[in-house]
């Protein structure tokens, strides 16, 4: 199921906002579509990131997929974990297998991304 | 695009849930389970493969010897009837136009397996050079099947279907058997480094004899295998792939298969511009890495030295399931391809270090 307290975006990735942090990851969907991760091209901390900017880069054996930062802001905390198990995107894509976290210098961006329901909805379409 | 065509086995992979992809004109599964878990199993039990998409070429008659020698890079005059021979179909520049396997039926009657991606080229090449008597050439690729099962319990799981004595056929030699009641030329080939066997068949029996392969097997740890595990498995055993370490402008010594090429045999397509080369010092040659840092190599990637100068270029690339370590191939120049070389990999915007060691990866079944 999808998770109901974040926001998602057409690229596949989840945000869920906590005060002016916004904890970012792929969602199941996109998971699955890449197949077993092997790495993960995290960004640097401390790096500042716009929205739509390509962010991080996560390969499967067989598919290289670019990670958009869903928000603008400041790149705070990256998951260190992922360097050591990066198949945590495919086991817990929604928990320890978060990417990163932003602190958000416009955190009106977070209204044009999609609920829950309306991420269900484009999935079946893809 | 033209429509993509489809195994007799595609109900069989859609039932069992495959991720289908188009490869070389075809719908074939990539993955089924997932290709790390089914990498594995090949490694430790066995797997099914559907390999219907490559092209079969039957070559009989008086003329088929002569015919084919003089098309093909290896000896065929050392080839005895009941064994398979690996060989390079080369352009009149010596360059690469496939890879593939004859197959010795009988005195007179050979059997050609080529790459599904390269099928109707090759198919137009056997066509150009077949002269007017003695060869009959017929492509079979349409009514004919393959299904490989690879791994070290792949004897064990084929025996509970055929009688045939298993242990008989050594590595590269093959049998008309009977599997699970069907009629197949059975072989001791595959693309993993494993032991393991290629079903030639019909293609009407195809669904049989993969159904009863999975059922039986199933608890000695058969799975199917899609067409990702087969790529991660033949790098680790360091097999060229055309397209990748193999290309109509690839000379064969530079890719490490001088021993298929018989420059005393007689002629053949190709040789003049081979032998014209033979006094040169190779340019550039194939190589193994690993890298030192974390990353994934992939194709097409440029290889650079320590003074950040491109020496070359990767032509396949992969985390090695069974290593644990990031693997690939490529091209280098002669001089910087020695084993125990550092060089760098251009990946997005870093250099990630690698350092260049001795082929295969992963030692084959018969050298552990």
């Amino acid at each position: 199921m999808t998770p109901t307290d974040r926001k998602y975006t057409r690229e596949h990735e989840w945000v869920q906002i906590n005060g002016k942090q916004a904890i970012v990851g792929i969602t199941n969907y996109a998971q699955n579509e890449l197949g077993d991760v092997v790495f993960v091209d995290l960004p640097e901390t401390g790096s500042v990131v716009e929205a739509n900017d390509e962010m991080a880069v996560v390969e499967s054996v067989k598919a290289v997929s670019d990670i958009y930062a869903p928000v603008s802001g400041k790149i705070v905390k990256v998951n260190e974990a992922l360097q050591d198990n990066p198949e945590l995107i495919n086991s817990d894509p929604y928990k320890d297998g978060w990417i990163s976290i932003i602190e958000m210098s416009d955190p009106d961006e977070v209204d044009e991304l999609m609920s829950a329901e309306e991420y269900a909805d484009f999935t079946e379409g893809e | 695009m033209a429509e993509l065509k489809q195994t007799p086995l595609f109900d069989q992979h859609v039932a069992l849930g495959a991720r289908l992809i188009p490869f070389g004109g075809w719908e074939m599964p990539v993955q089924y389970s997932g290709i790390l878990e089914e990498h594995r199993a090949v490694r430790e039990a066995a797997g099914l493969f559907d390999l219907s998409h490559m092209g079969e070429f039957s070559v009989t008659g008086p003329g088929a010897y002569d015919y084919l020698n003089r098309l093909l890079s290896n000896n065929l005059g050392k080839l005895r009837v009941g064994r398979a021979q690996y060989n390079l179909l080369l352009n009149h520049e010596g360059g690469v136009v496939d890879d593939l396997l004859v197959y010795r039926l009988d005195d007179q009657g050979y059997l050609v397996v080529v790459n599904a991606a390269n099928m109707e080229k090759d198919w137009e090449w056997f066509q150009e050079y077949l002269p007017t008597a003695g060869v009959s050439l017929i492509n079979r690729s349409a009514q004919t099947a393959l299904i490989a099962i690879q791994g070290p319990k792949s004897e064990e799981i084929l025996s509970q279907v055929t009688t045939t004595d298993l242990a008989a056929i050594t590595y590269y030699s093959f049998e008309e058997a009977t599997v699970a009641g069907k009629e197949v030329l059975l072989s001791a080939t595959g693309y993993t480094g494993e032991r393991g066997f290629e079903l030639y068949l019909d293609a009407a029996e195809a669904a049989t004899v993969w159904s009863e392969l999975l059922e039986v097997g199933a608890s000695s740890g058969l799975v199917p295998v899609g067409l990702g595990a087969r790529d991660t498995l033949r790098l680790e055993a360091a097999f060229c792939l055309y397209g990748h370490e193999l290309t109509e402008e690839t000379n064969p010594w530079e890719a490490g298969l001088g021993w298929t090429v018989k420059m005393d045999k007689g002629d053949f397509i190709g040789k003049a511009a081979l032998q014209a080369q033979q006094g040169e010092a190779l340019k550039r040659k194939l190589v193994g890495f690993k890298l030192l840092q974390r990353g994934v190599p992939r194709q097409g990637y440029a290889i650079l030295n320590s003074r950040a100068e491109e020496i070359g270029h990767v032509t396949s690339g992969s985390v090695s399931p069974t290593l644990g370590e990031s693997i690939g191939l490529g091209y280098v120049t002669a001089s910087q391809a020695e084993p125990g070389n550092h060089v760098w990999l251009k990946i997005r915007d870093k250099a990630v270090e690698a350092e260049l060691i001795d082929l295969p990866f992963v030692p084959p079944y018969n050298k552990r």
